[in-house]
């Protein structure tokens, strides 16, 4: 819709010619494939402005290979900046005004379950990209609701693996004092109890998000004189943390095993001061040197001059995950699509991805792997790709965690 | 444990000094100018994006390269706040209270586009200084020299300001200002130069608070408002205006945080609200303020009249109302949705406006009535299972009963000191909301908050909403008219007086405050229906933040300004939002040329117009001190 209400109210009658005549059109299909996006492009730009340039990069190939169903795509990208109420604006002014075939979306994991649930309500198909936290596909979990990036805990069950091997019992753990950090820490803790039942933790520290005191907090962790550090802090707070540990010590003689801290978003800025020796997921995007993604990294890079990000990857994989329903689907009726979506598998960048019918959890795994200094910058060695379906409860499990089946 | 101990004083005695350069210069600019400036945190960041940009320039290994780099960002920022000044806040000296804050948050909206657009948006993670890049053994603890640098900068900087303060011509005329600058006006003190040179220096203070952040933390696009609302409280516990109180307060602040940790990891998000609220409820004026003398409400003209509307303006407010009840038949369905979110947002307005206008109580932290209202909603439907139609009735409740506690608090203070009490409270209530995960779910809200089946066509909604707020915002209206509001007003223009004859200025300041809270909540209750899921957001800074720019923009001195003021500014942020991802330049760019261009807000502005019509169209003989506008 681009007029205001204004102008509109001064055309009205008008107007709902205008409005009404194209949907009528698109109704009959000629019209491109809309997809309408919301997401935090002002709050979180780090993560986001990667994604925007995958997705678009994924969307142009799309297109000039035809399309699907003989349709081009067209994406409505909406900025929610960072607030779940402003992105079920978004929503409601995308499904009813731009009619779009389905929404997609969302970095913080609010704005996904506000967005999740209302799509429900509505009945429309909602392909979560970004947002990590459990409860979009457990405990609220709903059957209009897909997400493609691997979870909090599908991530902590990666770091868990290798944190077991460790010969660490006295552990510490520093995290974002909202949700995602809670139930990283919350799993972390349950994973590693169970495969290691002698392990204890002797300290925690929640820092505000994006506001770490660093200093108080390496020395309130240096004073329980763990073995290990469980580390979920990202983006500044983990630059600052880092810092801060270096100049104090706290990483000496200790390992430490870190969420995300691999992510180039992530380990990027700390230069020459990345942490060396850290067990991580992320991305090593100058390491992969299979062909597809090969490809991928220099398509992006010749048209962005830049090297992929993660978000890339999330972005690119959304597109493709969209692309390959509506194929699959051969309809962009909302409940063909979700039907599509149940079991879709596509060979993306790190591997194949299958949406599990089961909970609408895609397959997409991470990298795990240590960090490593090169040429005075942050990098990943000794890695290897955690296919996520590895690192999934099975389905009877799966039942008693989602409600809605 | 001793050494712990030590230690963690040490920590925060450095976060203490990082805050107080930042919190200094802000108490500096307040004393003098009254602004609330809100683009301090955006002149911290600018200063720390230009410190990495010019210490990276000159070369981050020598001392000179280094140390240069961060004096010439400090000065650079002095230097945007001369331009601020000159261009911007110095037109609107003589608006009313507060009015800057809608100025200084236009400037905050562009920076942040500003700062993306030169810097990217990655973060940068600046080099460490010079001759401080390690530690030394403390306590039986490696303690980083940088920090130990900074110990010492807070107090040196605070000596400093005192010499300046106490020694030199400009710093007795600054003290001199900040105690009664009417005085010293009247004594032929060029204001202009004052007012201009005192915000460039607090600018260039908070831009050498940014740039001494560079070997200690990462430069982020967050920084501005991260740092805001911290610097805010360090600024009002230690007394508006009291450089000393800052660094008490900072030390303060600083300290307890660096403990609290040890034994709740969790209060991070909370503690230094709580240290807020606790001393203004036993030290109204802080740590070392003191109570303010000459005119308490700044240099505005006397509050113009509100008048009951005449015909014309009735006449005017039933057709605006008319057409928003006919709006449905000839609106498509989507517009509906933005109709009904503004149709909320004006009640929410109002509700702030009832108890700032004619109750001269200006809240920071009006959200918490709004979020109260919607989880009172969602918790109902959540735990008790209710449907819509008695969740609704209960909503305003549990925001009615915070406003009555809360309330009893903030009637006790004025002013700004008030209005930061408020903000506390705020931050209490949605640190709770975020916090009890068992009974709110934490920040990932109640979902399924949805209407009763009758109500959830989109239409049927949007009358609901509309039958509710246009009802609430009329009795707001006929109550600012009622005893109570003639009350109210008398309370805020002269409490002295007002008490002389027998008003109990504190009993009907609260009972204002409840009945805005209990508004607001109504509001809140609509709105969890219509988003159909709540989160902590809703009683966030931010919604706050948006409550007082609706009402300042609309116009505080008039009874329609919030609800013209809502739509103005909802209307505009949802446009621009969908037109483009520079949205927050543009709409920063928007409100700063309306402040300057309706210093009195737009129904204020459009009232001054009126009546200079009317009067050269009448030839009358006494100007009107005010009337009322549309609806």
């Amino acid at each position: 819709m681009k007029m205001d209400r204004r102008s509109f109210l001064a055309t009205a009658s008008a107007g709902v010619v205008a409005v009404t005549a194209p949907s009528l059109v698109r109704a009959q299909g000629s019209g491109p494939i809309k997809i309408g996006e919301i997401n935090s492009y002002t709050a979180q730009p780090a993560f986001l402005k990667p994604y925007r340039q995958g997705w678009e990069l994924a969307q142009e190939r799309a297109n000039a290979a035809g399309g699907a169903l003989g349709r081009k795509f067209e994406t409505l990208f909406r900025d929610d900046a960072g607030k779940p109420e402003d992105a079920v604006r978004h929503a409601g002014d995308l499904i009813n005004a731009e009619k779009v075939d389905l929404l997609s979306g969302g970095f913080l994991s609010n704005v996904g379950l506000a967005i999740g649930d209302f799509a429900l309500q509505n009945k429309r198909l909602y392909i979560a990209s970004e947002p990590l936290t459990d409860a979009l596909v457990w405990a609220k979990g709903n059957p209009y609701t897909f997400r493609l990036r691997c979870s909090t805990y599908m991530q902590a069950a990666m770091l868990v693996e290798e944190a077991a091997k460790l010969p660490a019992k006295k552990w510490a753990v520093v995290a974002p004092n909202y949700e995602y950090g809670q139930s990283a820490v919350k799993w972390f803790k349950e994973l590693l109890k169970k495969a290691k039942p002698d392990v204890e933790f002797v300290a925690e520290q929640f820092p505000a998000l994006g506001r770490i005191d660093a200093g108080a907090t390496v020395q309130a962790l240096e004073a329980s004189k763990p073995d290990a550090i469980f580390n979920v802090t990202f983006g500044g707070d983990l630059t600052n943390f880092v810092r801060q540990g270096n100049t104090r010590g706290l990483f000496e003689g200790r390992a430490v095993v870190s969420m995300l801290t691999g992510e180039p978003e992530y380990l990027d800025p700390l230069g020459a001061e990345a942490p060396v020796g850290w067990i991580v997921t992320g991305y090593p995007y100058a390491e992969i040197k299979t062909p597809k993604h090969v490809a991928f990294r220099e398509a992006y890079k010749a048209q962005y001059k830049e090297e992929p990000k993660l978000g890339s990857i999330v972005g690119y994989e959304t597109v493709q995950a969209i692309v390959a329903a509506v194929a699959k689907a051969g309809s962009t009726d909302t409940d063909k699509l979700t039907a599509a979506f149940k079991g879709l598998s596509f060979t993306g960048l790190f591997g194949p991805i299958v949406f599990r019918a089961s909970d609408h959890q895609s397959t997409m795994g991470a990298y795990v792997g240590k960090t490593a200094l090169k040429d005075g910058k942050g990098t990943m060695v000794d890695w290897r790709y955690a296919d996520g379906a590895n690192y999934l409860p099975s389905d009877d499990v799966v039942k008693t965690l989602r409600p809605a089946g | 444990m001793f050494d712990l101990i030590l230690t963690q004083i040490l920590n925060g005695l450095a976060s203490a000094s990082s805050l107080f350069l930042v919190a200094s210069g802000l108490s500096i600019i307040f004393g003098v100018t009254r602004i609330v400036n809100f683009a301090h945190g955006s002149l911290y960041m600018l200063g720390a994006y230009l410190a990495f940009t010019l210490v990276n320039l000159f070369g981050p290994a020598s001392a000179l390269g280094f140390w240069g780099g961060v004096v010439l960002a400090a000065v650079l920022v002095a230097l945007v706040g001369l331009v601020m000044e000159v261009t911007v806040l110095r037109r609107i000296y003589q608006a009313p209270e507060l009015f800057q804050l809608l100025a200084t948050f236009g400037i905050v909206l562009m920076i942040q586009d500003i700062a993306l657009a030169s810097w990217g948006a990655e973060d940068k993670l600046g080099p460490r200084a010079p001759g401080f890049k390690s530690f030394v053994i403390l306590f039986g603890n490696r303690f980083p020299t940088y920090e130990l640098l900074l110990i010492v900068i807070g107090p040196a900087v605070l000596a400093l300001l005192w010499f300046l303060f106490q020694k030199t011509r400009w710093g007795t005329v600054v003290r001199a200002a900040t105690q009664d600058r009417e005085m010293v006006g009247a004594l032929g003190v060029n204001q202009r130069l004052l007012f201009t040179s005192v915000f460039a220096f607090g600018a260039g203070l908070a831009g050498l608070g940014g740039a001494l952040q560079l070997p200690r933390e990462a430069v982020t696009l967050h920084m501005d408002l991260s740092t805001i609302s911290e610097v805010f409280v360090v600024v009002v516990v230690g007394g508006l205006g009291s450089v000393a109180g800052a660094y008490l307060a900072a030390v303060l602040i600083g300290v307890l945080h660096a403990f609290g940790i040890l034994i709740f990891p969790k209060i991070t998000l909370v503690l230094v609200f709580l240290v807020m609220a606790v001393v203004l409820v036993i030290k109204p004026y802080g740590l070392m303020g003191k109570r303010p003398v000459g005119h308490v409400r700044g240099p505005a003209a006397a509050e113009p009249l509100l008048t009951p509307a005449d015909r014309a303006t009735k006449l005017a407010g039933l057709a605006v109302l008319l057409l928003l009840v006919a709006a449905p038949l000839v609106t498509p369905d989507h517009l509906l949705l933005t109709l009904t979110e503004l149709v909320i947002f004006a009640l929410f307005a109002a509700s702030l406006h009832f108890m700032m206008g004619p109750g001269g109580m200006a809240s920071f932290g009006h959200a918490a009535y709004f979020g109260l209202g919607a989880y009172g909603a969602a918790l109902a439907v959540k735990w008790l299972g209710a449907p819509m139609e008695p969740a609704l009735v209960f909503a305003p409740f549990l925001a009615g009963i915070a406003g009555l506690v809360f309330g009893w608090f903030c009637v006790r203070l004025s002013g700004v000191y008030l209005a930061m009490l408020t903000l506390a409270f705020a931050q209490i209530a949605w640190a709770t909301a975020f916090q009890w995960v068992d009974l709110t779910g934490g920040d990932n809200g109640i979902l399924g908050v949805w209407p009763s089946s009758w109500a959830v066509p989109k239409t049927v909604f949007y009358y609901l909403a509309l039958a509710v707020c246009a009802a609430c915002v009329l009795a707001l209206r006929f109550t600012v008219f009622a005893p109570l509001g003639y009350a109210l007003r008398a309370a805020r223009d002269n409490p002295l007086r007002a008490e002389a004859i027998g008003i109990d200025v504190m009993r009907v300041q609260w009972v204002a405050f409840t009945v805005a809270a209990f508004a607001a909540g109504i509001a809140g209750g609509l709105f969890a229906f219509f988003k159909g899921s709540v989160f902590p957001t809703y009683m966030a800074i931010p919604r706050s933040v948006d409550a007082l720019l609706m009402v300042l923009l609309g116009g505080v001195q008039t009874v329609s300004g919030p609800i013209v003021g809502a739509f103005a500014y909802a209307g505009l942020s949802e446009q621009l939002m969908k037109l483009t991802m520079y949205w927050r330049f543009v709409l920063g760019l928007s409100i700063v040329l309306l402040v300057v261009l309706f210093p009195r807000g737009l129904v204020g502005g459009f009232l001054a117009l009126r009546e200079r019509h009317g009067a050269a169209g009448s030839g009358a003989a006494g100007p009107r001190l005010a009337v009322e506008g549309v609806r």
